[in-house]
């Protein structure tokens, strides 16, 4: 299956990942070829047959209690921050 | 009488829908041990799982699933015993981990109704699609910095229930009635303290209009408003806006708009250029949480009598109107005051207090139910003098007043104040003769035909009293006296 | 040489008091000076740590109340988060990131007494075959063919592990498995690769590539060793919700237990068109060995098998798409200058952050989960998953354990990397079935190559059975005898 340029450039939007014109065209190439190749897919009848969920034998959900255990840790949250102000993150302004 | 808006090509009808965020009542967070308490230090209440750092993995809170099941219940839903998680994945500043687990394909709640309760009497039922937990986003501040805007985490990760009603709206009033009842459904269960200033519950409001027979047309959804009065307002308003454009011969585009109630317009959020895509997938790092029919059962043993019930229960126990019985469970703090107040009393004149003088003094005071200095016992013990005849009604305002001034029991002030009714016929007697003595002239004109001087007579003599007289003696002697 | 023990030999020398964990830590730490350098294992070396830890192993070595691993010196894999030591995924965008808080699986390896050497060298988030992405440059391979210089690719994503342990720069190190992370380097480096039931560690605190298929293990010389490390490495953990509440057994005790009627099953569909005949051939000695060793051999079929890669190529860049969505600059990692908006900052950010490999993963799983794809593509490889699974459910009926090549070739030249990314993605064929279906896994070295490079075989076990993987792989092991050891080794060359 091939991709056109339009898609890809949609999808490295989604992704958010800043590419030019001329990754885009490789990204675009690769893709198609790793598409092409899941096509092998196509062959496989799954009729009736459920998604997994899950794996092996941990199958559903064990909730915890409703306990304040975790956070009031400001300093660790903000250990890494690569622009902070203050108790802050910060990202350029947002106009809502 | 249904609700419409006239264009110039005719009458339109407005379709809405509404889906409301409600925050849990929970001490930690859907996700994450953080705590959910309001109005903490910046990023004071962030896990590392909240703030999506590497490695980090959600682990469910049960009081979260326990609460969406309780309001499911609440709402006569489905329980669905099997549910999942899904990721909604978009990029935003103020959520940590580029998703937020949702539930899409697998709510935990399905189908359910909320009657609601409308100014000409009548009631109507909406339908509930769906309800599902999902997380909240944290906040960002835009006016600290000129280029920058901040993120605080405090509320990512907080549990939300989403719960969409089916499009059966058709009115501003009615997505106002049906908001409150929600509201009110959500505070007796106690599942979400319902405050819209705060944020703890907001509406996305889907708005679409059409002729009468029509199917429906293109819809646009109004984001977060919150407050009723606002979304009442925003309907209207994108309502109009949208007959406007297919009169004009135009297209209403799906999209995403924001409610201006300053300039009492809504706009575009977002361009369709950038429009969402949000690649749900189920959450590998849940699996399908599995809860069993008798926990359900087991919740629905401690579920309060909800609103409609009440209600209802209070116009058949008290002799109540549909009127007073709707104000009075309103809230769930009123209805219970009331009802000490009632129990083994007179329901009618319970009610008329209650709703009346003692809701005026609360008013007058600026203070809420729970913060009354005059409890309900206290109330009820001054509806029985009234009853046993100790004071009569005039009197009983003024010792409400001063019951909320010195916080005094009823009988406490009258014997104080010396406010116990005159039964005494003598002392009665006595005064009325000095007023029919003092105002020959009226005694004249009154038996001239003049009926309506009687109330004067009455009123001479209750103040010659004080105020204190039984005004059916006084009635009584008067009547005896002027008419013999 | 201290370096040349085993975990189990280092482990008594450590009781009976014939070295200190100080000498055993200082002769590694010593060998990591001398040898990273080239073969470039280690992404941070954390030799002072190590020695202050060993001082602390020797005195509860004294005190007599030492646990398993105490004193025993370990790479760790840069993809598990480590207090206040720097964890990097072997890439830009989280190069100078330092965790405050320490992996459930590392933390249970601390407890156990074990002293970590420092971050072992990976592919980018674990995305590749060969350890050729990662942001920190190649590992060399400390295996060469015989009479060429050239160097070989330790295989990937676990290549910084594999490549210290076969160098004798590391006891034991973990890994982690995706689609064959940590036994395809095992094979391609002559070591003993593991990669328990998904669910028999926790993820806790290990940085995510696919979330329903990353599975942390143990990298050794010896079967024996992987399975004192995974005694401690497993276990039921409560942060996370996926991880199996199942006791842990003492893996260590299933070495060496009898084979007699034990059914190993040789699926048909693994002998793959095109496969070396050295391949074909180490696979047949090990059916041999088997059968020598009291097993019975069972032809099995798993009919799903040639759709494990692609199926695998949806699955995992789709959940990477998602997991890889939080690197974007704000509360963590590298940041890029100069960004104008928020949308701008995080495409700067994640242009400059993340490798090709990487961007191209996050792309392909962006895109199968797209409006109007998901169906087709990830749904579809769900279905597919489900399909793959049952395979291996219905062999499961009939065999204990089957046994198969790990990877389809020795390892390559890091010059003789494949251009088309499809031709790389192909050295996963053989790993890559468990790992969708969540079983047991481990490749054992079991005989060199024509041209002197090692080639292992693997084992795949029922859910949560690792020890009978565990026990089929110490009698491999014993009767293949491998005890070839690569020309770069600590104390051997420099």
């Amino acid at each position: 299956m091939s991709l056109d340029l339009a898609t890809t450039r949609r999808i490295a939007k989604l992704a958010r990942i800043g590419l030019d014109d001329q990754e885009i065209e490789a990204v675009r190439a690769q893709l198609g070829g790793i598409l092409g190749w899941i096509e092998i897919l196509d062959e496989v009848d799954v009729e009736g047959v459920p998604p997994m969920v899950g794996t092996s034998v941990t199958t559903t959900l064990k909730p915890r209690e409703d306990v304040v255990t975790d956070g009031n840790c400001q300093d660790k949250v903000l250990s890494n921050a690569p622009d902070r102000e203050g108790p802050f993150f910060t990202v350029p302004k947002v106009v809502e | 009488m249904s609700y419409t808006l006239e264009g110039n090509t005719g009458t339109w009808e407005i379709v809405v829908g509404l889906e409301v965020h409600a925050q849990v009542i929970s001490k930690s967070k859907l996700f994450s041990g953080a705590s959910t308490v309001f109005g903490g230090e910046p990023n004071s209440q962030v896990s590392l799982i909240d703030a999506g750092f590497p490695g980090m993995l959600p682990v469910i809170n049960q009081t979260c699933v326990e609460q969406a099941v309780r309001t499911g219940l609440g709402l006569k839903a489905r329980i669905n015993l099997e549910s999942r998680f899904d990721r909604k994945n978009y990029f935003y500043a103020d959520l940590p981990t580029g998703y937020q687990i949702s539930q899409f394909e697998h709510p935990i709640i399905g189908t359910g109704i909320v009657e609601i309760e409308l100014a000409d009497g009548s009631t109507r039922e909406i339908g509930i699609t769906r309800l599902h937990l999902e997380q909240d986003a944290g906040k960002l501040m835009h006016d600290q910095d000129p280029k920058r805007s901040f993120v605080d985490l405090n509320r990512a990760g907080v549990a939300l229930m989403e719960i969409v009603s089916e499009p059966d709206i058709r009115s501003p009033e009615e997505a106002g009635a049906y908001l409150r009842k929600l509201r009110q459904i959500l505070r007796y269960l106690e599942t979400c303290d319902g405050n819209m200033e705060e944020g703890s519950m907001r509406a996305d409001v889907n708005v679409s209009v059409r002729k009468a027979g029509e199917p429906m047309r293109t819809r646009c959804e109004i984001k977060n408003v919150n407050s009723i009065r606002f979304v009442m307002q925003a309907i209207e308003i994108e309502a109009t806006r949208q007959i406007e454009i297919w009169e004009a011969g135009g297209e209403v585009d799906q999209e995403t708009r924001l409610f201006d109630p300053h300039k009492g317009e809504t706009r575009a959020l977002r361009s369709k250029a950038d429009a969402h895509d949000y690649r749900y997938f189920p959450d590998p790092d849940l699996l399908p949480l599995v809860i069993e029919q008798s926990w359900v059962d087991q919740i629905k043993q401690t579920l309060p009598e909800l609103p409609d019930e009440k209600r209802a229960r209070f116009q058949k126990d008290y002799g109540i109107t549909a009127y007073d019985a709707s104000v009075l469970v309103a809230e769930q703090s009123t209805a219970d005051f009331y009802e000490k107040v009632a129990k083994g009393r007179d329901g009618k004149s319970a009610v008329a207090w209650v709703t009346g003088d003692f809701f005026a003094a609360l008013n007058r005071t600026g203070k809420s139910i729970e913060e009354s200095p005059v409890s309900a016992d206290s109330l009820g013990a001054m509806l029985d003098l009234i009853a046993d005849g100790t004071i009569n009604g005039k009197i009983a305002k003024e010792v409400l007043e001063e019951m909320f001034e010195t916080g005094e029991a009823p009988i406490e002030i009258i014997d104080r104040k010396g406010l116990r009714q005159v039964t005494d016929t003598g002392a009665i007697e006595a005064a009325a003769d000095d007023i029919i003595g003092k105002n020959a002239d009226k005694v004249e004109q009154y038996k001239g035909g003049k009926d309506k001087l009687f109330g004067f007579f009455v009123g001479q003599v209750m103040k010659a009293t004080a105020g204190k007289a039984n005004p059916a003696i006084v009635n009584d002697i008067l009547r005896k006296k002027l008419d013999g | 040489m201290l370096t040349d023990l085993t975990i189990a030999q280092a482990s008594e020398g450590l009781r009976k008091k014939e070295f200190s964990a100080v000498e055993l830590t200082k002769a590694h730490t010593d060998a990591v000076e001398t040898l990273n350098g080239r073969i470039n294992a280690y992404i941070t070396v954390t030799s002072d740590l190590a020695l202050e830890a060993a001082k602390k192993a020797d005195a509860q070595l004294v005190s007599g109340d030492a646990p398993a691993l105490t004193g025993i010196p370990l790479g760790i894999k840069d993809l598990f988060c480590t207090n206040g030591v720097r964890t990097t995924a072997a890439s830009k965008i989280i190069g100078n990131f330092v965790p405050p808080y320490e992996s459930t699986v590392t933390a249970k390896l601390l407890e156990n007494g074990a002293i970590f050497l420092g971050k072992t060298n990976l592919d980018e988030f674990a995305m590749g075959s060969a350890n050729l992405t990662s942001a920190f440059g190649g590992v060399e391979n400390p295996w060469h063919r015989k009479g060429d210089p050239s160097v070989m690719v330790p295989g990937g994503s676990s290549g910084g592990s594999a490549a210290a342990v076969a160098a004798h720069i590391a006891m034991g190190a973990t890994g982690t498995d995706t689609g064959g992370s940590i036994r395809q380097p095992a094979a391609y480096c002559g070591i003993v690769g593991l990669k328990p039931t998904y669910g028999r560690c926790s993820r806790w605190g290990t940085i995510a590539f696919a979330s329903s298929l990353d599975q942390a293990g143990p990298m050794t010389r010896t079967v024996e060793d992987a399975a004192i490390m995974l005694t401690a490495m497993a276990g039921h953990d409560p942060k996370d919700s996926t991880c199996a509440d199942i006791a842990v057994p003492d893996y260590r005790a299933a070495c060496g237990r009898s084979l007699k009627g034990l059914r190993v099953g040789i699926p048909a569909e693994y002998r793959a068109p095109g496969m070396s005949e050295e391949i074909l051939a180490v696979w047949q000695k090990g059916i041999d060995l088997l059968r020598e060793a009291g097993c019975e051999i069972v032809d099995v079929s798993l009919p799903h098998t040639k759709y494990g890669l692609a199926t695998y190529y949806i699955i995992a860049p789709a959940e990477c798409s998602s997991n890889l969505a939080r690197y974007d600059g704000v509360r963590f990692g590298e940041r890029a200058e100069g960004a104008t908006s928020l949308d701008d900052l995080y495409e700067k950010t994640r242009h400059n952050g993340f490798g090709e490999e990487v961007r191209r993963r996050i792309l392909m799983g962006t895109y199968v989960l797209s409006a109007g794809y998901y169906d087709a593509y990830y749904l579809k490889a769900q279905k597919v998953r489900t399909l793959i699974q049952r395979d291996f459910t219905h062999a499961f009926e009939k065999v204990d354990v089957l046994l198969t090549p790990t990877a389809p070739t020795a390892a390559f030249a890091r010059d003789e990397k494949p251009e088309d990314p499809v031709q790389m993605y192909l050295n996963d064929i053989f790993t890559v079935p468990a790992s969708m279906a969540g079983q047991p896994a481990m490749s054992v070295p079991v005989a060199l190559d024509s041209k002197g490079l090692p080639l292992g075989l693997q084992l795949i076990g029922k859910h949560f059975d690792e020890e009978t993987i565990i026990a089929v792989g110490s009698a491999l092991e014993k009767a293949a005898g491998f005890t070839a050891r690569p020309d770069l080794r600590a104390g051997v060359s420099a």
